[in-house]
């Protein structure tokens, strides 16, 4: 049996309602963007259905703490096929089982979502590091990312009481979407393809004297903080992984 | 301002580099203000310099100016090179500026001596309250505390700052003597011991009065240069543990001496600092803070160096082996955490998932144990029989053989006959 599912949080779940409604033996879970029919499975289109989703939350929030809870959700926010398999059996097993079962660590989904969730919140910290901004001449601090995970709804609130008293926007390139602070509160907003090609320029008028001299002391003290005779590249490296270097000023050239 | 500034930042930022403390953890300041800033229980580092070490704080003396002479430091008296000093705009405005753009958590301060101890504190506090009080800046500030300063400016700074410091330099007071005559290890003790118990009494009126403010909330730190001066691994972990101890030290760090003088009391400049060595001792201050392990069961007179070739953990185990095989099924947390191979967070989820049944080799693995390196030292539901034990040197040999040093570019094999 395969359920085919849309990739959303509710037909995630709801594919967990129907499974304990039908209860068919094992299943596969695939992403509907990938899924190609198999002449020997029966397949299932999982519908989405806030109701019934809610119905498994609720249930999830019941059996689970709200540290695992960030867990289940963390490693949602992966995107992964594979994880959204793990989340599955996981969620099943968390429902067929008394209290307590998540710590169970010897179960391979139980091990499997605390290990996904660990890789999100590690993007998520990357993120909150990584972010460089660039003050804009209509006075707004703008940055572009391409996170290998969905974390723009985990740093949201992070940047938000950070920068309080600052206009930012941090844009996902990737995903085509990017928060925006506007002193009151923080929003999601989608740009036109134009308009993300403007943010990603670093010269012209969007980029001002001011802005260049930052960034020229950032690099200067990247310089003098460094110690020659220490010099361990591959530790750096592993540190800042050469994805990153493109949005990281001290790596920029000139 | 520009060119100047920026001379200024590379000239005092190169004379800072030298404190290895860059971490930005255990602040507890909100944002509650509307303010800027906001710290992060664990800290962040905004990137890595080329030798790997993390930045997370804006770090930059005041001034390279010192009236002190110490054969160690790179701003000593009698060293001719450039000297510059901030003015406290200067560093407010870098800070901010720095800040806004997401490159730091705030900031290090510290500074030369100049004229005397109070003035030079005097600075620095002037500093930390401009950031406080008219920048409303929430942001970490480790400042460093002037031997010497008055009670009254240290207890004023703790008010704004979240971490102080004082280095000890030398890991003995005699190294520090032959060094730095004029220095004593009294000297940082006193403002460490005094800094350490308004902490307490903060504390203590924080339980009776909610709105008493924050005093050095991510607390106290140290540091020591390993290398300069002929002490053995074991006075220097016997001196960190003691300051641990008598001052509840959130951190004590480790400075492979980088020489940077022709003073023949040092090591000659050239000379590879010592990182392997530095990397031991910090193993070393984690097992005794993390892994419940005593100084005394891993330096003491027997063994007054740590092993070069192999962690302390493991050189702990092969010294002990009647402690081993360790039966993971059964055996107590603290002695799980004493397996080579076995981390904090593996032994914790050992504890948890051992509940819902005995576990396999295969699900060790899983979890995150370094199998290969524990496989001496355990015993688990399917762990083969085995009829002889191994002697510590084969275990180590085996080890070795297997694993590869990060510093040892051609490993040096010792041929084993039996």
């Amino acid at each position: 049996m395969i359920y085919v599912i849309d990739g959303s949080l509710e037909s995630l779940l709801c594919a967990v309602f129907e499974w304990f409604e039908r209860k068919p033996g094992n299943i596969i879970l695939q992403l509907e963007k990938y899924y190609q029919p198999d002449a020997f499975a029966a397949e299932f289109h999982v519908h989405r259905d806030q109701k019934k989703a809610d119905r498994v939350w609720t249930g999830l929030k019941k059996k689970l703490d709200k540290s695992w809870m960030r867990r289940f959700y963390c490693a949602f926010l992966s995107e992964s096929a594979q994880a959204y398999s793990s989340l599955f059996e996981f969620t099943c097993y968390i429902f067929s089982n008394p209290a307590g079962s998540e710590v169970n660590y010897g179960n391979a989904h139980v091990l499997a979502v605390a290990q996904t969730a660990k890789k999100v919140e590690r993007e998520k910290h990357r993120m909150e590091a990584f972010i460089r901004f660039q003050h804009s001449a209509d006075g707004i601090f703008y940055c572009v990312i391409d996170p290998d995970f969905n974390v723009l709804p985990l740093i949201m609130n992070h940047f938000k009481n950070r920068y309080a008293d600052q206009q930012w926007i941090i844009y996902d390139l990737k995903r085509h979407y990017g928060l925006y602070y506007n002193l009151e509160k923080a929003e999601e907003v989608n740009l036109t393809p134009e308009e993300e090609k403007n943010l990603q320029k670093t010269t012209g008028e969007l980029h001002a004297v001011k802005e260049n001299f930052y960034a020229i002391l950032w690099k200067d003290y990247f310089k003098s903080t460094n110690i020659v005779a220490r010099k361990n590249t591959k530790l750096h490296v592993q540190h800042v992984p050469k994805r990153y270097w493109k949005y990281l000023t001290e790596k920029m050239d000139t | 301002m520009s060119e100047r500034v920026r001379e200024k930042l590379n000239i005092l930022a190169d004379a800072a580099k030298y404190d290895v403390s860059c971490s930005s953890s255990g602040g507890t300041r909100k944002n509650d203000n509307k303010g800027l800033g906001d710290s992060h229980a664990s800290g962040i580092c905004h990137t890595y310099t080329e030798d790997g070490r993390c930045v997370s704080l804006l770090k930059i003396l005041l001034t390279n100016h010192c009236i002190y002479d110490c054969a160690f430091c790179v701003s000593r008296k009698s060293n001719d090179i450039e000297r510059a000093a901030f003015t406290v705009e200067e560093v407010v405005s870098l800070t901010i500026n720095f800040y806004r753009r997401n490159f730091i958590e705030g900031l290090f301060l510290s500074s030369g001596i100049f004229k005397n101890a109070d003035f030079t504190m005097e600075r620095l506090l002037r500093v930390v309250k401009k950031l406080r009080l008219e920048e409303r800046f929430n942001g970490y500030i480790h400042l460093k505390t002037i031997p010497g300063a008055s009670e009254e400016l240290i207890r004023e700074a703790g008010l704004y700052a979240d971490r102080m410091s004082i280095n000890l330099e030398m890991p003995t007071e005699k190294g520090l003597k032959l060094l730095a005559p004029e220095k004593s290890h009294e000297d940082v003790k006193r403002p460490l011991g005094f800094v350490q118990n308004q902490i307490v009494q903060f504390n203590d009126e924080k339980k009776l009065i909610k709105s008493t403010p924050k005093f050095v909330p991510a607390g106290q730190s140290t540091q020591m240069v390993i290398g300069a001066t002929p002490e053995t691994d074991k006075d220097i972990m016997h001196t960190a543990d003691a300051f641990y101890k008598n001052f509840s030290l959130k951190r004590v760090y480790y400075s492979g001496y980088i020489p940077i003088s022709h003073d023949n009391r040092l090591p000659l400049i050239g000379t590879q600092p010592p990182l392997i060595r530095e990397n031991r001792l910090y193993q070393t201050d984690w097992l005794m803070r993390f892994y419940g392990f005593h100084v005394n069961e891993l330096l003491n007179d027997a063994n007054p160096h740590l092993d070069v070739d192999i962690d302390p953990k493991l050189s702990w185990a092969l010294r002990n082996l009647q402690f081993f095989p360790i039966d993971i099924n059964v055996a107590a947390y603290k002695m799980i955490l004493r397996i080579p191979g076995i981390g904090v967070s593996s032994a914790k989820k050992i504890i948890q998932a051992r509940k819902f049944g005995k576990l396999r080799i295969e699900q060790l693995k899983k979890i995150g144990v370094a199998y290969n390196r524990a496989k001496y030292f355990i015993k688990c539901a399917d762990t083969p029989y085995q009829i002889n034990d191994y002697q510590a040197s084969q275990i180590k040999s085996f080890i070795l053989m297997e694993s590869q040093s990060k510093y040892l570019k051609n490993d040096i094999q010792q041929l084993i006959l039996f």
